[in-house]
């Protein structure tokens, strides 16, 4: 499936973004792996249970024994059998700052996964694809590290108390007042961590009564954030608008569920990139849809703030549209930033009542100073403000970095998703034992990458996923593609039955679709 | 047709309700400069009787400077969750270190301190389970427990009779219907030391009725860990009780640590779980590693001095003698809780009116050098709302002067306000 400028006028630049369907061979072949791999799963369960195999997992205590069993068994499943097998491509532990090249401390099994020793001796120098580090920020060394130390020394490293008692520091109001200007907006808020500013705040302003519409591959702390808030949930199509536009209609016109009485408000929660897809929201369609149909848009921009957008200030920029539009704007400060922590950002009068009523202001304490000020720092870099234009620089970087990688991938005949313009290249494995391969061949060849599998994707469709940065240079990148070639040829990845013409310039007019050899 | 007319005739309401300019959580005291025991509130220099530095360790030389090599060696972000190049070498030695020191098997770190409590709790109890947690229970837990969509029932406040009255129901529902009963999880939750009344549960008893009735204990220690005990091991070692007895211990490392985030530990049958399942560990950023390495040498300070924990407790005493007998004050919490709550011992009729009376006392304090603040709740939110009080901390780092001082200036507002 291929978009490109459809709905006319709305879009400015060309969107392009590309899901190429699985190949049946490859669906099926992955099907069967699964079912080996389940087959063998009940044969150890059984094979432990007669105690024919050494059980290595962790077990209740004697005296305990005859509470009611705290973990069901079929929940383990996966864990135990297919989870543990390829458990060391996970929860790797680097011993240096995460920039464009990170040590690693190296581990070993001798029991197939189940304990890990660590040898002592360190990996230096792997090229890190998988740490959020988008405009290169987490360093050991420049202006926000010396600021932040400055801080460090003058205020502490805790606070000790919440905003609302006796936490609220200078420093916290000059963040939110750079945070208001950074975004366009006219007040900002900030909290402690990116997974709570979502599912604290969302509770607050809607409760029962409300409908909310989230798209299908929402992360885990909106969806948290829309349960806990009582409201009624429906879900629509990833980034479908016809799917969206229905569900609008029908809730208007139909009303709550039992009662038809007219819904308190519709609030339609979306992302900016979503980092399993790599696909960009179709932002200029949605607020025409919002307009029309005057609801709220809730917009997270955790791994989209400071990545998209010429100047950095994310997708509404993005897409040249203003950020009066967007009711609620959250990101968070881990990923372009190199802190930690959340900001919500709108009118002063949703800034107000979330300092009144938002659960994170009244009950739990409040940033650290040296985070602050790294992130007044980036934030000032990125803006300009500090007299240099590295932050300018990096975001071309960036988005440079971006596009080289993506036409170098797909040129090779690897299966890419998402966005051509999002720095979240998702690459596609299928299999279930090649996530494991992959993992462990790149990290031979010193390329650090993320591999993700059942739960977070659909079951066939695990894939491998890059994080670009503005720290990789044109080497690094070009030496990741050599190995990822050689990764591919060797494990058979290169699943894509497109060839893309390389580098021809074509314009493109609204009616023609890329033309693709087969 | 008629579709197009209810769409144009719909007028949702706004996105959020005014909010009034005087709202008392609206203006927050703006702290200029570091928040430790002289603090610069509002532009006013103060003793800091609010934040939960118990053991002064906010102002830490050798903290700051273990933080400040932290941050030379890491920079400040983890730039991931603990899954994808997150872990970082400090947070495994956090983690030993932490076991270690509450003596057992495993501990895990989260990045905030509200997220722990909320995370555990839903990973081990879902649909269907039974939670029994003290009314008095703080808002995180309530977070964790309306996450978890279990059945919650409620018990008065360090009541044992009506938890066995409780136990004692479910008990004789589980024989109606034995299949399901043996699938049905039953957790206990309680805090070590009260946040909202800063007493401490009755733990030998609980322990008792974990066996006579089959339930798990979940322990929640923000304010009692580094408090309580001889060594600061919390609520286990001031009774004597065997650490394994208790399935998971939780606490915060905002208030004695100073440093930012929470911990859980217990034996690692149950910890384990929580690295695939723990919502607030898997889905969102690890700690910073200078917060992690500040909290390491806080560790180490504890455990180097044991004796600040008998200083705490005498000051403690000392203030609970002396803020007694202040006429229209009631003094809530034990004596040697370091978060003692002030009520004022007859209402005025409407909370509101209660506030504002505070706020004048909580005024009076800080314009004579006492910076006090008012508990902050959210109203709506809460189930159980505590009555408004005035938040008083005490810390090892204030000296028997400023405690004097402290009480006699309380003793004067008091007089002066609500006669």
């Amino acid at each position: 499936i291929n978009h490109i400028v459809p709905n006319g006028g709305l879009y400015k630049r060309p969107f392009n973004e590309a899901f190429e369907e699985t190949p049946m061979l490859v669906a099926v072949l992955t099907y069967v792996g699964y079912g080996v791999l389940t087959l063998f799963g009940y044969l150890r369960d059984f094979m432990r249970q007669w105690k024919i195999e050494k059980c290595q997992n962790a077990t209740e205590r004697e005296e305990q024994k005859d509470f009611v069993p705290l973990y069901q068994d079929f929940e383990n499943f996966y864990n135990r059998n297919l989870y543990m097998r390829i458990r060391d491509s996970w929860n790797r532990p680097i011993c240096s700052v995460p920039g464009a090249k990170v040590d690693m401390m190296e581990r070993v099994s001798h029991d197939y996964n189940w304990t890990f020793t660590y040898t002592g001796r360190v990996i230096k120098d792997i090229i890190n694809m998988g740490s959020y580090n988008y405009l290169g920020f987490a360093q050991k060394a420049g202006a926000c590290q010396e600021a932040a130390a400055k801080v460090l020394s003058q205020y502490g490293a805790g606070v000790c108390s919440t905003r609302q008692e006796m936490g609220n520091l200078d420093k916290h109001e000059e963040l939110e007042k750079l945070v208001a200007r950074f975004l366009g907006v006219e007040s900002a808020m900030a909290y402690g961590m990116g997974f709570a500013t979502n599912s604290m705040n969302i509770p607050a302003l809607v409760g029962k009564g409300c409908l909310i519409l989230s798209d299908e591959l929402n992360h885990a702390s909106l969806v948290l954030g829309a349960r806990l808030s009582g409201a009624t949930i429906r879900i629509f199509k990833h980034n479908n608008m016809q799917s969206l536009e229905k569900l609008l209609k029908d809730a208007i016109v139909h009303g709550q569920p039992r009662t038809r009485r007219p819904w308190k408000k519709i609030l339609i929660l979306v992302e900016g990139i979503y980092s399993m897809e790599g696909s960009i929201v179709r932002l200029p369609e949605v607020i025409a849809l919002k307009k029309k149909y005057k609801s709220y848009l809730y917009l997270d921009e955790a791994h989209s703030i400071g990545a998209l957008g010429p100047s950095g200030r994310g997708v509404v920029e993005y897409f040249g549209l203003s950020p009066e539009d967007v009711d609620v704007m959250m990101g968070t400060f881990t990923k372009s930033f190199g802190a930690a922590g959340g900001y919500i950002g709108g009118k002063k009068e949703l800034i107000d009542y979330l300092r009144t009523y938002s659960h994170s202001a009244a009950y739990a304490t409040s940033m650290s100073p040296p985070v602050v000020e790294q992130i007044i720092t980036s934030v000032k870099c990125i803006m300009g403000e500090d007299g240099t234009t590295v932050g300018r620089a990096r975001v071309q970087q960036l988005a440079e970095n971006t596009r080289y990688f993506r036409r170098r991938l797909k040129e090779m005949g690897f299966i890419i998703y998402g966005n051509e313009d999002s720095p979240v290249v998702p690459l596609m494995l299928y299999m279930p034992a090649k996530i494991g391969a992959f993992g462990r061949e790149m990290l031979k060849r010193n390329i650090g990458v993320v591999v993700v599998g059942f739960p977070a994707t659909p079951i066939i469709e695990s894939r491998a996923r890059f994080c670009l940065s503005a720290a990789h240079t044109k080497e690094m990148l070009d030496t990741a593609l050599k190995e990822i070639n050689e990764v591919g040829d060797l494990l058979q990845l290169k699943y894509s039955r497109r060839r893309l013409v390389p580098l021809l310039d074509r314009p493109f007019d609204e009616t023609t679709y890329e033309e693709t050899e087969d | 047709q008629e579709k197009e007319e209810l769409i144009e005739e719909w007028q949702p309401e706004p996105l959020v309700p005014p909010v009034p300019k005087d709202h008392p959580a609206l203006n927050y005291n703006i702290v200029s400069g570091p928040p430790t025991h002289k603090i610069t509130v509002n532009g006013k220099e103060c003793i800091n009787f609010a934040s939960f530095n118990f053991l002064g360790l906010l102002n830490n030389e050798k903290v700051k400077s273990a933080a400040q090599a932290s941050l030379k060696k890491y920079g400040v972000g983890t730039c991931g969750p603990r899954g994808f190049y997150g872990t970082f070498d400090v947070h495994l030695e956090l983690e030993e270190r932490l076991a270690k020191f509450m003596r057992t098997e495993e501990a895990i770190i989260y990045s905030y301190g509200f997220a722990t409590i909320a995370s555990a709790i839903p990973a081990y109890s879902k649909r269907g389970d039974i939670v029994f947690v003290d009314e008095a229970a703080c808002f995180a837990i309530q977070k964790g427990l309306q996450a978890s969509r279990s059945n919650i029932k409620l018990f008065k406040h360090n009541d044992m009779a009506d938890l066995e009255r409780l136990l004692k129901e479910q008990e004789t529902e589980d024989q109606k219907n034995p299949r399901k009963a043996r699938v049905t999880r039953r957790f206990i939750v309680v805090e070590g030391l009260y946040m909202n009344t800063g007493d401490i549960c009755p733990l030998p008893e609980l322990i008792k009725l974990k066996y006579k009735y089959k339930v798990r204990i979940f322990l929640e220690e923000s304010l009692s860990f580094g408090v309580l005990g001889e060594h600061g091991r919390g609520i286990t070692e001031h009774f004597g009780i065997n650490i394994d007895d208790i399935d998971l211990i939780s606490a915060n490392m905002e208030n004695s640590l100073a440093s930012i985030g929470g911990f859980c530990c217990g034996r690692s049958f149950i910890i384990d779980h929580q690295r695939l399942s723990g919502q607030g560990y898997c889905f969102s950023a690890s700690l910073p590693p200078l917060l992690a390495a500040a909290a390491i040498e806080a560790l180490n300070i504890m455990e180097d001095n044991p004796d600040i924990f008998q200083t705490l407790r005498a000051k403690c005493e000392r203030i609970h003698k002396a803020l007694q007998g202040i006429s229209g004050l009631r003094v809530v919490g034990e004596s040697f809780s370091p978060a003692l709550h002030l009520q004022l011992e007859e209402s005025c009729g409407s909370r509101e009116n209660d506030v504002k009376l505070l706020k004048r006392v909580v005024d009076y304090c800080m314009n004579s050098g006492i910076a006090l603040t008012q508990a902050r709740y959210l109203e709506k939110e809460e189930k159980c709302l505590p009555p408004p009080s005035i938040r008083v901390v005490i810390t090892v780092e204030q000296t028997e002067q400023e405690l004097d001082k402290a009480a006699s200036l309380l003793k004067e507002a008091a007089q002066s306000v609500l006669n």
